[in-house]
Order: structure tokens, then sequence, then C-alpha cells
């Protein structure tokens, strides 16, 4: 009935093959970026902006890097962490080197490093599959991990051990720092973020999104039609290790403002892990909508006693919050275990045949 | 007396002079094992240019195997292929793939998250080169490789009568259809060699009627060069030109239709013999 594609009519395969062939989805896609570019700008406070919208996006973007490589091409990562550090301490040490450079670009050179090292901790994949797969990734998160404690060139022999963002200004408006306005590094972060989402739904529909859904669905078959399995695998890894390490580095350049190694610990893999099998495995909208249950509901939730008038300890309010998102995550994964991608299609679906049952 | 009837067979072959002329593929003298266990035992064949051989024989008997050693997936120990009158070196599957050789599975191997589009889109994976930063953008090149290719497999799915699938996720749809889908993956790699590995099992008649038709007409009208093992007989001795027949790894027959089902060795291998 809402949405319906009745009367739409392909009359060529450009059109048919089109991101969004369906006028609704084109206008409901309209509408989100309308939000995000004009209306939430225009009307949201700093704090809404630097704990919620900033941080959202940039787990976003994590979140469609690992599941280029997990949800597409099927290769279990939990060293995500550890790419998004290599790619923070490389923006860190390149905007050090280069000052006077334009440090949105740094940021988005930075991905090339995490790209290298995440093909190398790539190399694996060829033999090992699935879980165990996945323990040496783990090998990747521990041992950089130990580098960004152990080396101290990479944090510039800081006292502290950790990295500071210094000042930068691009075209006259200061984006890093502390002085940087939530407003300036918002626009920076959505529009990497809409940037990098655009190009992956790009590569994910041609020839080699195909390639890494076919070594996910049917390894053997794959190769047996003439897809190399260790350039397929090694791609989707540089590819996935190249967004997440943006991510990382936007999120100390333009949320953090300082990371200590810890903050790219496996607790931040598991965090975009969890964000991925939610969100929905092989799904651009499920990254979004992972990362939005796993990072803006709880920070809603905090406010929910104060908004209602109940005078809670802060600890309690924590604690019940945990557990109310835990308690959400078991719900969710029995009502649709392929997440909130599938679930929004068969809402879609539903809406479509409204108000008749099919 | 086995062993008697197999170098008559062998001979009878040679006598016709087909084995020299024009072949697609021949094996020579292959062996494949895996530890102590003989898959397949000196097995020599050819497989001519145009024609629709068959490959039979009771279970484990090594057809299978077979497949898998033509597309490089197993490398047999001794023995050598050649493909197109050269002798070809070790070659891994997609290397196979590249030369021209595609193949469909016994239990269906689709790409189960994919519709049926993108399965036969997939075929093409060979054909297309636009590399990686042509893809990011996709307006311009990538997008025209991409309807160049979607031609023809739209081509494809007319031919095989899956136009109202199209856009079905394969995991959807019944057994007789996804076999058919697979045929088409495969014949979107425009192969010059189809190995088609029991395309026909598990169908109800009318399906093997369809599936039948849709591999004369592969043969008649693309000229693709088949090879299939099937365990229905009627339509073994009905589809094929010649037949090869393996039993515990070993050749025991070789030749047109009726010669193989005259050959005693067969129809011992087929039945049992009392000892």
């Amino acid at each position: 009935m809402f949405y319906r594609e009745a009367g739409q009519f392909k009359t060529s395969y450009k059109s048919d093959q089109a991101l969004m062939p369906i006028l609704q989805d084109r206008m409901g896609l309209a509408a989100i970026l309308m939000i995000a570019f004009v209306l939430i700008p225009a009307f949201a406070n700093d704090f809404f902006l630097t704990s919620i919208m900033i941080p959202f996006l940039v787990f976003s973007l994590a979140a469609i890097g690992l599941n280029v490589l997990t949800g597409y091409c099927g290769q279990l990562s939990l060293g995500t962490g550890a790419f998004m550090g290599v790619g923070a301490y490389a923006a860190y040490k390149l905007t050090t080197i280069f000052p006077d450079a334009n440090v949105i670009l740094m940021v988005l050179v930075s991905g090339v490093f995490s790209a290298a090292i995440g093909a190398v901790f790539g190399l694996p994949s060829l033999r090992i599959k699935g879980l165990y797969l996945a323990v040496t990734t783990l090998a990747a998160q521990f041992f950089l991990e130990w580098c960004f404690i152990r080396i101290p060139w990479l944090y510039n022999y800081n006292a502290s051990g950790a990295i500071e963002i210094p000042r930068r200004e691009v075209f006259g408006v200061i984006v890093t720092g502390a002085e940087a306005t939530p407003i300036a590094r918002y626009f920076v972060v959505l529009g990497i973020t809409v940037l990098i989402a655009f190009l992956m739904a790009n590569v994910l529909r041609g020839r080699i999104g195909r390639s890494w859904m076919m070594i996910r669905d049917m390894d053997i078959a794959a190769e047996l039609m003439g897809i190399r399995p260790l350039q397929t695998k090694l791609l989707a890894f540089a590819v996935s290790s190249f967004i997440c390490g943006v991510a990382g580095a936007m999120m100390v350049f333009f949320w953090l403002n300082a990371a200590e190694p810890s903050s790219y610990s496996i607790r931040l893999s598991f965090q975009i892990l969890f964000m991925v099998i939610l969100g929905g495995l092989g799904s651009l909208s499920g990254a979004f909508m992972g990362a939005a249950f796993i990072w803006i509901l709880p920070v809603i939730l905090k406010f929910v006693p104060g908004i209602l008038g109940f005078d809670i300890a802060a600890e309690t309010v924590e604690h019940a919050t945990f557990m109310i998102i835990g308690a959400l995550i078991i719900f969710f994964l029995i009502v649709e275990p392929h997440g909130f991608a599938r679930l929004w299609q068969i809402a879609k679906q539903k809406l479509r045949v409204w108000p008749f049952p099919y | 007396m086995n062993a008697i009837v197999t170098d008559k067979t062998i001979a009878t072959a040679d006598a016709e002079g087909n084995t020299e002329r024009d072949f697609l593929l021949r094996v020579d003298n292959v062996s494949l094992s895996f530890g102590g266990v003989k898959a397949i035992t000196d097995i020599s064949f050819d497989i001519q240019k145009g024609e629709i051989r068959a490959i039979i024989g009771p279970n484990g008997a090594g057809k299978t195997s077979m497949l898998n050693v033509i597309n490089g997936f197993y490398h047999p120990q001794e023995g050598t292929i050649s493909w197109r009158g050269k002798v070809r070196r070790k070659m891994k599957p997609y290397e196979a793939a590249s030369q021209g050789i595609a193949r469909t599975f016994q239990n269906v191997a689709l790409f189960k998250g994919m519709t049926t589009l993108d399965n036969i889109m997939s075929g093409r994976s060979l054909k297309m080169h636009r590399n990686f930063f042509w893809q990011l953008l996709w307006r311009g090149p990538a997008e025209q490789e991409e309807i160049e290719h979607r031609r023809k497999v739209e081509n494809i799915i007319d031919f095989l009568e899956i136009q109202a699938i199209r856009k079905t996720p394969v995991g959807r749809l019944p057994y007789g259809l996804q076999k058919r889908v697979e045929l088409g993956r495969a014949l979107a790699m425009e192969p010059e060699l189809l190995l088609l590995d029991e395309p026909m099992a598990g169908m109800n008649l009318e399906e093997k009627e369809d599936m039948s038709r849709f591999i004369l007409d592969v043969n008649h009208e693309f000229g693709t060069t088949i090879a299939l093992i099937e365990h229905d007989m009627g339509v073994v001795m009905d589809l094929s030109d010649r037949v090869v027949v393996l039993d515990y790894g070993k050749k025991i027959a070789d030749g047109t239709p009726e010669e193989v089902q005259a050959s005693q060795a067969v129809i011992d291998a087929y039945l049992g013999v009392s000892h």
C-alpha cells in the first residue's frame, strides 16, 4: 500500500540495476541525507553531536569495514580494533610529520597503512577458515596492541604514552584539536562516512562484490569459476582494513582528541563485530542500524530514568542499561538471526502487501 | 575374463581411429590415489570437439574424481592430460576455468545468498576486467561493462526459461530450478568443455525431460562439448555420442552407447557376477 513499486517499469538494464531501483527507497534515502546534512546541524546541540552522532558515524563506518570482510567475504575477523588503531597511529604520525598537509587527506591516507597491515594478517585466510581464522586475527589484535604500547616512536615519545591530536585547520576551519567545533567535526565525519558508504555500495554490486560473495557462499565453486581465492580474500582484507583504519583515525581525530592503546583493544573489536551481526551480515544499511543500536540506545536509556522523574544512582542506571541492552540483543537475535537488515526487509514486504497478509 | 574384454574394447576404439583426430581433451594413463586408496587407475580416454561424452559407472567408480582431475581440482600422480592437443601442466582450478572448462556439481553448489541473476552474472567474472577503481566509481566503464554482460546473461535466462525467478535468492528455489540455474551459471562462462556431474539426479520425469532438452540444445546451438556423468541409463544412452564406463577406478568399456550396452564387462559391473 505505502511501499509498492507497481507502475514503476524499467526499460533498460541500466535503470533496473540502479542502486535503488524503487522510487520510495530513493525518497527515503534523500530524506535521511536531508536530515543528516541540514536538520541535525541546524538544530542539534553540542552534546548530541559529540556524544551521539559523531561516534555513531565512526562506528557505522567501522561496521561497514568489518561487514565487507565478514558479511560479504565470509572471513571472520577479531582484529578490527587493531586495524582501527593502525589507522589512528598512522594518521597521527602523518600529521606530525607533515603538519601543513590537509588533515582530512592524512586521515584517508592512513587507511592505506592499515590496508597493507590487514592484507598481511589476511594471508592465513587461504588455509584457515571460520573460527580458526578468527583466532589468527586475534593474533593481529594482540600483536598490534603490543606495538602501540612498546614502540614509543608511534606516539612521538609522549610521557603519557597516549596520542594527542594537535590543532589542524582545513581551509581556515579548525577541524581537529580541542578548539574544533562539534559542527565542523560532524561535517567532516559525515562527509567521509557517506562518501565511503556510497563507494562501497558501488563495489559491492559489481564484479568484485560478487567475487567476495562467491567466496563466502561456496569457495570451491568460486574457484572452479575462475576466482583466485588468495587475491580475492586479500583484497577483501585490504579494503576492510582500509575502511576500519579510516574509521579508527576519525575516532581519535574528530571524536576523542586523544587515545591510548587501550582505546583500540579487543573490546572495540567485539563491539564492532556485534554491530555487524546485529545489524545484519552482508548489508550496508545493517551496519548503520547495528551501530545505532549498540551506541545510541544505551546513551538514550541513561536519560530515561531522569526524564521519567526517578531518582536513581548513576551506577544503577549504568547496570540497568547493560542488562536491558543484553536482553534486547538476545531478543532480536532470536526473532531474526539475520539482523535488523532482514527485519527491515520483512517489514518492507509487509508494507508492500498491506492490508493483506500476502 | 574382465581383463580380456577391457583390452578388446580399447582396441576397437583405437581401430575406429577417432582417438587421434580433433580431440578437445585427452586423458592418458591417469592414476589418482589418496593415500592407499586408488581412486583412478590407468585410465585413458578422449573427448572430441562437439560431442556429448558420457562417463558412467556404479557408485564409487571414480567418475567424479575424473571430473575433478579434468578441471584441475585433483592432481593425478601419474599420466597426462592434453587440452587442445597440448599436454597440460599441473594447474589450479581457476586456470582450468580460464581455459574454457566449466562444470556443474552433483549436489547443487550455487551461491546461496545471491539472486539467480547474480549467480549467473558470477559466471561472467572471468570475462569482466574493470579494475577496483572503476568499480568504486561505477558510473562510466564499470556500468557499461555490467550492462554488456547483463545482456549476455539475459540471453541465457531466456534460453533456460527462468525469467520469472531472475531476482529470487537461489536458496528459495525448488531443487529442479536450482539445477537449472547452476547450468545457466556454467553456460555464462561460455565454456568450450562443459562438465555436468549428474545433471538429473533427484529430478522428476518432467524436469529430466527439460534438462535433457537443454543439454541437447546447448550442444547443438552453442556447439559446446559436453562431458556428463549420469545414472539414468535411458538418458545417457539417448543423449550421448560416446560413453566411457568406469568401475573401481578402471576403465571397462568405451564406445558408442550400443557397443557399451553390448559389452559383457559393463553388464557384469552393473548386474554383478557370481563368483
